[in-house]
């Protein structure tokens, strides 16, 4: 199914033996809600100055979303980095006005009719349902 | 590999089903991305106690989960999370489930059994579902109405043949699943 395939930047690490804690600077896990999977992150276009101190796993994910939008669960995906320090890195980053987060809000409700016929006139325009 | 800029709003979707039933064949035929994972750790008891304290050993694992995109419009996207259904990933169910839209459970209607501990975590985590039969080819089609009866399931939960190797009748089972969502509001 992927038009992708093979265009992506290389983005394997190659020094997973880096203790996690080096990696996120001992940083504690924020809470799992404030980077949910489908939270949508990009770079800060203007956020260039600060990027030189980054660590390289804060870098490899800083390149990865330096050209568009992509899910939390999309950067974990495709850095290979465990979600939870995905979610610290990030954390960093958005504190140091690196990376725009567009958080999922307004929150997906379940219960919202005008989301739910736009997700059905999604899914059948794209399979021709 | 990017979104859509104008992309403002994300969901999800969780297709959820026992070992070996199909989830990630589902994913792989649906995604408009190579499907991707992403790695968690969950904690979970090891066999035998701790002597001393008579508390279970924790021991941490590394999971990998299989996700999906499909984007709906230009400003609407929908992840497709697979989500295994046993206990052991009820931290996992708990997360993925919050801002949840439903989620499709797929069953194999020769081990329907093994469906009853996933039925029991999305009513735990108060999922809205549809059924999705998968069919293995070689194998017997059982009518929709038996598996119904068999999973015991409320007259109004939608029950589906789901090929998840095709991709018409994978998209079809989500499309079914989201218009009993909105019919529930109606
Ligand atoms: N013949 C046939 N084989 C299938 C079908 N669906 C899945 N399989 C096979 O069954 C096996 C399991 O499918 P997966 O998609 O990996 O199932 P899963 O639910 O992701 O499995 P776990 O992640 O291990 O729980 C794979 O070898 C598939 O090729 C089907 O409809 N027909
Ligand atoms: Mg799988």
């Amino acid at each position: 199914m992927s038009d992708e395939y093979g265009q992506e930047p290389h983005l394997e690490l190659t020094s997973s033996l880096v203790p996690l804690f080096v990696i996120t600077n001992g940083r504690a896990l924020p809470p799992d809600q404030e980077y949910e999977r489908t939270a949508l992150v990009t770079a800060r276009k203007e956020g260039g100055a600060a990027a030189r101190t980054l660590s390289p796993e804060g870098q490899v994910i800083m390149d990865l979303v330096a050209d568009g939008f992509l899910s939390v669960a999309e950067v974990a995906g495709h850095t290979h980095l465990p979600l939870g320090v995905v979610r610290i890195l990030l954390a960093q980053l958005e504190e140091s006005g690196l990376v725009l987060v567009r958080k999922p809000v307004p929150r997906a409700d379940p219960l919202d009719r005008e989301l739910l016929g736009a997700v059905l006139d999604g899914l059948k325009s794209r399979f021709g349902a | 590999m990017y979104l859509d800029p104008d992309v403002l709003r994300s969901v999800k979707i969780l297709v959820v089903g026992p070992f070996g039933v199909g989830k990630t064949t589902y994913i792989g035929n649906i995604s408009e991305i190579e499907p991707l994972q992403t790695e968690e750790e969950i904690t979970e008891a090891s066999v035998g106690f701790d002597d001393l304290s008579r508390t279970p050993d924790k021991t941490t694992t590394t999971v990998a989960m299989d996700f999906g995109r499909l984007t709906l419009s230009e400003e609407l996207v929908l992840y497709i999370f697979g989500t295994p259904g046993q206990e052991r990933f009820k931290e996992m169910w708990e997360e993925l489930s919050r801002g949840a839209l439903g989620a499709l459970v797929i069953v194999d209607p020769q081990r329907l059994d093994e469906s009853f501990p996933v039925l029991d975590l999305v009513e735990r985590f108060g999922l809205t579902y549809a059924i999705g039969v998968n069919h293995f080819e070689g194998t017997t089609t059982y009518p929709l109405d038996e598996v119904r009866e068999a999973l015991n399931l409320p007259a109004d939960t939608p029950v589906v043949a789901c090929d998840v190797r095709d991709q018409h009748s994978a998209a079809q089972a989500l499309i079914t699943l989201v218009q009993h969502l909105k019919s529930l509001l109606a």
